[in-house]
Formats: C-alpha cells, sequence, structure tokens
C-alpha cells in the first residue's frame, strides 16, 4: 500500500501539524513515511501545503506532482491540485470559503463542513483534526489507535490532556462526510 | 529498532551530532538550515554531553572557530547554505592544507548571489571542484533520506579523521527541511584527552610533550620544494580515498537500457521517474552517487556495454553532468536535465526529459 496525499490550505489551518500526525500514525504501524511541506517566504500569512507519502515499501520521491488524495482547505489551492488528482483519487474539501466548487468527475469527490464543526465544538484549533477525521473515513489507511499514539508521540507532554478533544474532534470528522455528485 | 522518531533532515544533522561524539559546533544562522542549531540550542548539550554549541559573530569566525577545535584534535562541525559557505570558503581550504578533520553540512539554496530560500543543487562544483584556492579536495557526501543525514554525521567525522581532511555533507533544502522516519544512532561518548592523544597526538596541538617536537597547525610553508612535496602527499590521500571510499547505490540498473545518474533529493525524484518510466516500458535505472568526490566514475563506466543513453538529473545548469562525461568519454550519449533558481523538479518532467533528450536520439 502506497498512498500519496496532498494537503493545502491556508497557513495557520493547522495544514503541516495535521500531516505531521497523519506521518506518525503511519510510523505507529511500521509503515514508510515522508512529509514535505512547501516552505519559504509564502508560508508567513499566505498559502500552505504539505506532501505526505505513507507506504509499506521504501518511498521514492517526496516531491509528486500527481496525488492519490487532495485535502483542500482554500479556493487557491482548489485551483492548484484539483488537476494533480490521479484519475480515480480522492478529493476531500471543506467548502467554506469555496466559490469555485470542484469539477471532475473521474475522481471521488467528498466535502466536510470542517469550520463550521468547528465553530460547534467551540474550538477552533480542533479544524484540522475534524478535517483528519473526514480523510480517515474515506480512506482507513492508518487505525485511530495508532492516530491516538501518533498524537502522543508528536505533542509535547504539557499539551497530552487536549488528546481526548482531539480524538473527539477526529470521530466528529469521521461522521460527518459527505459524498458529491458532480453535475 | 531503536530510537524511531519522525523527524527533519536539518533537526536529525544536530542530534546525530550530539549523538556521535561531536566535541562543538560553530554556526551562523541562515534558511533552509538554521534548525540545525536552533535543535542544538534547544537540547542543550552541553549539559548532557559537554558538547559546546555556539553561535559565532559570523560565518567567517565559525569556520575559524573550526579551524582551532580541528587543530586540537576534537571533533568539531558547523554548517551553512550556499552564501554562507562561499563565505567560509577561505576557511576550508586552510582546513585543507593544515590536513585538519572537520565536518561541513552545506544545506544548498538556489544562487547565485544571495539567490533564493528554496532548494537547489547548484554548489556541486563549490563542493567537489574547489570552492576555496589550491589543489584541495573534500571527502563530499550526498545524502538521499533524512536516515542518511543521520548516518553521514558519524561516517563524515569518521573519513575525516581517517584522512585527516575536512569532509562536507552537501544536501539541499528538500533534505533539510523534510520529515521522514530515521532511526537516531546510538551514544557515543566523547573522546577523552587520552583517546585524543592516542588517536591525534601526532599532529594535534594539545599541548607540548616532553621530549617531543612541537605540533604546529599551518597551511603555510614558503620553500616551495617542500610545498610540492606536500601536494604530492596530499594527491597520493586523495587518489587513496579513490581507492577505497567510493559510495554508491544502484537501482533498477540489472536490466537497464538507460541510465539517470542523480544524487540526493534528485536521486529520490528519479527513483519515482524509474517506475513512471518501466509503468511506460521504458527500461531506465538509476547510479546514485553516495559520494560526489570520490566520485563513483568506474561504477558508471561498468555500465557503458549496457546503457544505450545517460540522463544527469541535478537541481543545477548542469555539473555533476561534466563528471558523468569524464567518466563516458563520448561512448554514449550523455545529457543534462535540470531545474533550478529553486524549482525542484517532478517525476513527470524527468521522464519526459529522457524520452526527449535519449530516446529521442
Amino acid at each position: 500500500m502506497t498512498e500519496e496525499i496532498i494537503i493545502a490550505g491556508f497557513g495557520g489551518q493547522g495544514v503541516l501539524s495535521m500531516g505531521k500526525i497523519l506521518a506518525y500514525s503511519g510510523i505507529m504501524q511500521d509503515q514508510e513515511v515522508s512529509w514535505m511541506p512547501s516552505y519559504g517566504p509564502e508560508m508567513r500569512g499566505g498559502t500552505a501545503n504539505v506532501t505526505v507519502i505513507l507506504s509499506d515499501d521504501r518511498i521514492s520521491s517526496p516531491v509528486l506532482k500527481k496525488f492519490d488524495t487532495a485535502i483542500i482547505l482554500n479556493q487557491q489551492s482548489m485551483d492548484k491540485f484539483e488537476a494533480d488528482i490521479k484519475p480515480g483519487g480522492t478529493l476531500l474539501y471543506d467548502p467554506n470559503g469555496i466559490t469555485r466548487h470542484p469539477e471532475r468527475e473521474d475522481i471521488n469527490i467528498f466535502k466536510i463542513p470542517g469550520a463550521a464543526l468547528a465553530a460547534e465544538m467551540g474550538n477552533p484549533k480542533t479544524f484540522n483534526m475534524i478535517i483528519l477525521g473526514g480523510f480517515l473515513n474515506v480512506k482507513p489507511i492508518v487505525k485511530i489507535e495508532n492516530v491516538k499514539k501518533g498524537l502522543e508521540k508528536s505533542l509535547p507532554e504539557r499539551h497530552h490532556k487536549l488528546i481526548p478533544l482531539n480524538i473527539e474532534a477526529i470521530q466528529k470528522g469521521i461522521d460527518s462526510v459527505e459524498n458529491v455528485q458532480v453535475l | 529498532m531503536g530510537d524511531v522518531r519522525l523527524m527533519k533532515g536539518n533537526e536529525v544533522i544536530a542530534e546525530a551530532a550530539i549523538r556521535c561524539g561531536c566535541d562543538g559546533y560553530f554556526g551562523y544562522p541562515i534558511t533552509p538550515q538554521s534548525e540545525i542549531m536552533e535543535t542544538l540550542m534547544i537540547r542543550k548539550p552541553e549539559d548532557e554531553t559537554g558538547m559546546v554549541v555556539l553561535q559565532a559573530e559570523s560565518e567567517v569566525a565559525a569556520i575559524n572557530m573550526v579551524y582551532g577545535g580541528a587543530s586540537c584534535g576534537k571533533k568539531v562541525m558547523t554548517s551553512s547554505s550556499s552564501p554562507g559557505i562561499s563565505l567560509k570558503a577561505e576557511g576550508i581550504t586552510y582546513l585543507a592544507g593544515a590536513e585538519l578533520p572537520a565536518l561541513i553540512v552545506n544545506i544548498v539554496r538556489g544562487g547565485p548571489g544571495l539567490g533564493t530560500i528554496q532548494p537547489a543543487q547548484s554548489d556541486y562544483f563549490q563542493a567537489v571542484k574547489g570552492g576555496g584556492h589550491g589543489d584541495y579536495k573534500l571527502i563530499v557526501l550526498a545524502p538521499a533520506s533524512v536516515q542518511e543525514m543521520n548516518d553521514f554525521v558519524d561516517l563524515g567525522f569518521e573519513l575525516s579523521f581517517k584522512y585527516l581532511n575536512p569532509a562536507m555533507i552537501l544536501s539541499d533544502g528538500v533534505i533539510g527541511q523534510m520529515m521522514e522516519k530515521v532511526e537516531l544512532s546510538d551514544y557515543k561518548p566523547r573522546w577523552t584527552d587520552e583517546e585524543i592523544e592516542k588517536i591525534s597526538g601526532s599532529w594535534a596541538t594539545n599541548g607540548k610533550k616532553a621530549g617531543s617536537e612541537r605540533n604546529i597547525s599551518t597551511s603555510l610553508d614558503l620553500d616551495s620544494a617542500k610545498q610540492e612535496v606536500f601536494n604530492h602527499k596530499l594527491q597520493a590521500k586523495y587518489r587513496a580515498m579513490e581507492e577505497n571510499d567510493v559510495r554508491f547505490e544502484k537501482i533498477a540498473c540489472d536490466d537497464a537500457d538507460y541510465l539517470f545518474v542523480a544524487y540526493g533529493s534528485s536521486a529520490r525524484i528519479c527513483q519515482k521517474s524509474v517506475e513512471l518510466a518501466r509503468e511506460k516500458g521504458i527500461k531506465v535505472g538509476l547510479l546514485r552517487p553516495i559520494t560526489l568526490f570520490p566520485y563513483p566514475t568506474i561504477q558508471i563506466q561498468e555500465m557503458l556495454g549496457q546503457v544505450k543513453g545517460i540522463l544527469s538529473v541535478e537541481m543545477s545548469a548542469g555539473q555533476m553532468v561534466e563528471d558523468v562525461r569524464l567518466a563516458v568519454e563520448g561512448k554514449v550519449p550523455v545529457e543534462h536535465f535540470g531545474r533550478y533558481g529553486g524549482i525542484i523538479p517532478t517525476p513527470e518532467e524527468v521522464v519526459e526529459a529522457l524520452e526527449e533528450k535519449i530516446l529521442g536520439k
């Protein structure tokens, strides 16, 4: 199994840390992982994206042009990455702030109201874990117990009290994904 | 399994330095390698192993602190990115001229000049052909994964003490900034004064012993005849490196009709290109030089009866391709493909370049 994922949105949405938790979860189930961020001046207030690969085998390129899954969290990223999903691949997006919805008919499209659900939970910081939950519903490539272990490994000890809240957010995400038909 | 973590390449350089018994790190911050010193500062190894971590007032100061530490037989290192390595070039040639072991890490960014903070491989010439003045060579290691960032710190020190010559880890912003699974090395204690005396007492300025001559650490000798003899000695050392310490990896080469030659992050991209090309029925393999000096010249020559063309893939306008051509001596077509100025090629682009530049012939 190899899953090649791009997660793209604004800096501050938790794009990079979501990728890190996903990668750590892969390590917890003995997979090879890579996490390749876009870094540079655009990080400061602009778009942020990270390529995450989980594989049972040695990973070749950490830099990719085509993805099995794109997790899209703003319009700029939709414009940039919708075309880069492999045919038969998956697009998961939060419709919040999206004015031009995806149009491709050869991929599986799902949406999740991550921003709205995070507001409902009263904590905007749960946003990225809700999205991660949505992804894990569509592509259950890592077990929740390994995500929990991944959170324990990637969060500093002083933040471990937040793990139950994160798991709750992931569960909310799992329960809130909606399949979208392109008409 | 040992201590397995998810870490950035830069962070791993710092961790590996502490664990391999490094005595001192002297640096000056620059993107995209600042995490090396940041990680060291956070880890505070002076409390744990006694390793000194010092932010110097400039790159020039840092490399000369390395010269000082190395002269005493200590395991010392510095790191920087391209413009900073240019500033260190004088100190690097002095280290080579004084036959001092040291580790220099270059996390390359696009140039020339201040260039960009994005990754590039355009410092190949500087690392392999010179950078500083004089007939000297660095041992140049090119990691292609975060795991190799860990492994090559210890290896770099080992080789630099074996040959009494500075070693460089030549990496770039891709490997420095990305996170992968890494198994960290076990801790090795720093050398004691007695061990330093045993290992390096014949040359190190670690205190004059009664009845023996003073050790002097210098690259100066105004007697040309002696200077030529000294240069012969250096050249013999470089030939010994070529004889004994060439490192490389071959991927999918057994049945290959064509060959990519690529190092570091480009080699990772080419691994994917090998997969994509083979899906299209193009039998291509990858030869990855791990040491850029000494270069796997013979290993490329050994492929010549088999492959019909070679594409050198680098994030530069074409530097390593010159060494590939020197190895090939015109026997098969050799072309270069590169993106530069901070642009990373995609695996698909590399396959297209192979089709156009090599198969199209």
